[in-house]
């Protein structure tokens, strides 16, 4: 396992382009902190966003996460070139004619994808804990490490991206090209079900939870749903609303394990289908 | 002998209706260099390309190394470039070389023993997509002695050099074939192979020829080209011998070739009896490059 990381880290590192990318992504990712300085005006109310209880424990989790998951889209650059780039440079077939089974070669690519996501979450996880200490109001033990089942969603959540990501870099063989599927699967997801739920079933509210129980199955929509938006979470806006609309909208906010499971299992069918394409194909 | 790699009635089709390998058989012997022969797209490569474990064969059975270990595994003692050289460009020659270093599991120390070897050695710290063509394909047999491997496979290696890459990489194959490794080599230089290899395997349109020994392959055919006053009379005389298998007419000389080897001298009194006196008698083996433009004739 040592052995395929350091041939997969010497690929990626002495390319200058992914070396960017993950530089510029970690450094995104540190620039969450630079929220808390965001001062702006409603009439003649000041807001400074840190002082909205977003820091707040353990709200910050959710908040980060969230946050810091818009940002993957770098990595995914880097994982889909770096599959690509082993059929543009024709090493793919090389490595293996050196020595590389073919299931090494998946497993070496899965080992990066790993590494992607335990690192991201690391990084979010001590820097939510200084962020944190620095802005919350409450500091205790429980309270700070409560809530931590986003970090995990936050791992799942990468790892079956990053593993779609590698998937289509298999099944395409051309960065940009893949890239671009990315963004039809991920329209075509949405246009689906819109013409499931409006156009087939009517839109009527008697068949209105069939279309929302169904794009939940879907890789991408399940990839997504695993954290929901923190924003109206936020007490903030949440005395917002209820000025405005005088009703509370009750929401879920909570990370479920159905979810995490029926993202992993994506993840689970994207590298298996990876290594089945990867052993039929005549390179 | 050991016995390195054994292929039986190996079959490719690709989609279903390209038979590009059908029915080969051979067997290559540690110490022995072969070389593989044939037109453009009689399945050289994709026969390669099967035992390196990058085509998937459609039936038959390819055993390497007595069947001791499962093919990647075997892979890891052998040393292979398929068509052209593949590395990363943006990485030093070097860097390329350590990568697979860690590949095939050996210690880093080689890199600039194989560099010295195909005098890429100066230049091991500029980046592989600065290399010329013929520096690229020597990296490339830089990197595939990197393990010391028990059989060398090079498919095409001149492919596109210039006479002198040619002869660049000639000279290294001669080295390494010196140095008792064995050698599989696919190319269409005939006389390259003539002068290399020991054993040929001969394959168009996937189907195999002939297998053996380059030296039997030029001896079998040995023919005589004879010149006489009367060209008919000799003619007739010829076709009463019963070693004789055809009479060919060729820039004024008749050639004649046999179904069984005679001695010049034989033939020479033989005709002599028949009262024929000859003013150019000489017995000649085909070359290689005739032999195969005979074999693959359609």
């Amino acid at each position: 396992m040592k052995r395929l990381l350091s041939i997969e880290f010497q690929k990626i590192w002495k390319n200058k382009a992914s070396r960017v990318l993950l530089l510029a992504y970690f450094v995104l990712l540190s620039f969450i902190a630079l929220i808390a300085s965001i001062k702006f005006s409603i009439g003649t109310f000041e807001i400074r966003i840190a002082d909205q209880g977003i820091f707040n424990f353990p709200y910050i989790w959710h908040f980060n996460t969230y946050i810091a998951s818009l940002f993957k889209i770098f990595l995914a650059i880097v994982i889909v070139s770096m599959m690509a780039n082993e059929y543009t440079y024709g090493t793919l077939k090389q490595n293996l004619i050196d020595g590389l089974s073919k299931k090494e070669f998946i497993l070496s690519k899965f080992l990066v994808v790993g590494t992607f996501a335990v690192a991201s979450t690391l990084f979010v996880f001590v820097m939510s804990l200084i962020l944190g200490y620095s802005f919350s109001s409450y500091n205790e033990m429980g309270i700070v490490f409560s809530d931590l089942e986003y970090l995990l969603a936050f791992f799942v959540k990468l790892t079956a991206f990053f593993s779609f990501c590698l998937f289509l870099g298999i099944l395409v063989k051309r960065s940009a090209f893949a890239l671009g599927f990315l963004f039809i699967w991920f329209i075509g997801e949405n246009i689906f079900y819109w013409l499931v739920k409006f156009v087939i079933l009517g839109g009527d509210d008697k068949h209105k939870n069939f279309g929302d129980t169904m794009i939940r199955y879907f890789p991408m929509e399940s990839m997504s749903n695993l954290i929901k938006e923190p924003f109206t979470r936020l007490s903030a806006i949440k005395t917002i609303e209820t000025t405005i609309g005088g009703a509370k909208v009750a929401k879920d906010y909570s990370v479920h394990f159905s979810e995490i499971s029926i993202a992993l299992l994506w993840a689970f069918i994207f590298i298996l289908t990876s290594y089945y394409i990867l052993k039929k194909r005549d390179l | 002998m050991e016995t390195i790699l054994k292929i039986t009635n190996l079959n490719k089709i690709f989609n279903k209706h390209l038979h590009a390998v059908k029915n080969v058989s051979f067997e290559i012997k540690k110490g022995n260099v072969y070389g593989i022969l044939g037109p453009n797209g009689s399945g050289k490569s994709t026969t390669l390309g099967i035992v390196l474990n990058v085509v998937n064969k459609t039936s038959g059975d390819f055993e390497w190394f007595g069947g001791k270990s499962n093919t990647h595994n075997a892979l890891k003692k052998v040393g292979a470039i398929i068509e052209r050289p593949n590395f990363y460009p943006y990485m030093t020659a070097k860097e390329n070389l350590e990568l697979v270093c860690k590949i095939k599991g050996t210690s880093l120390s080689k890199v600039d023993e194989k560099l010295e070897l195909v005098g890429l050695l100066e230049r091991k710290n500029d980046k592989f997509r600065t290399y010329s063509l013929g520096m690229k394909q020597r990296l490339a047999i830089a990197s595939a002695l990197l393990n010391d491997p028990e059989i060398l496979i090079l498919d095409e290696p001149t492919n596109g050099l210039d006479p002198q890459g040619i002869r660049q990489i000639r000279d290294i194959i001669r080295i390494i074939a010196s140095q008792g490794t064995t050698i599989l080599l696919a190319s269409h230089l005939l006389d390259e192979v003539e002068k290399v290899c020991s054993h040929v395997v001969v394959l168009r349109k996937g189907e195999m020829l002939y297998q053996g020994s380059v030296h039997d392959m030029i001896e079998n055919n040995s023919f005589f080209e004879l010149k006489s006053d009367d060209k008919e009379q000799l003619k007739l005389a010829l076709q009463n011998h019963p070693s004789i298998e055809k009479i060919e007419e060729e820039e004024g000389k008749v050639l004649v070739y046999l179904k069984q080897d005679i001695a010049a001298k034989d033939l020479n009194s033989y005709l002599f009896e028949q009262k024929i006196v000859l003013e150019h008698l000489v017995k000649r083996k085909n070359s290689l490059e005739e032999q195969f433009l005979e074999l693959t004739k359609n």
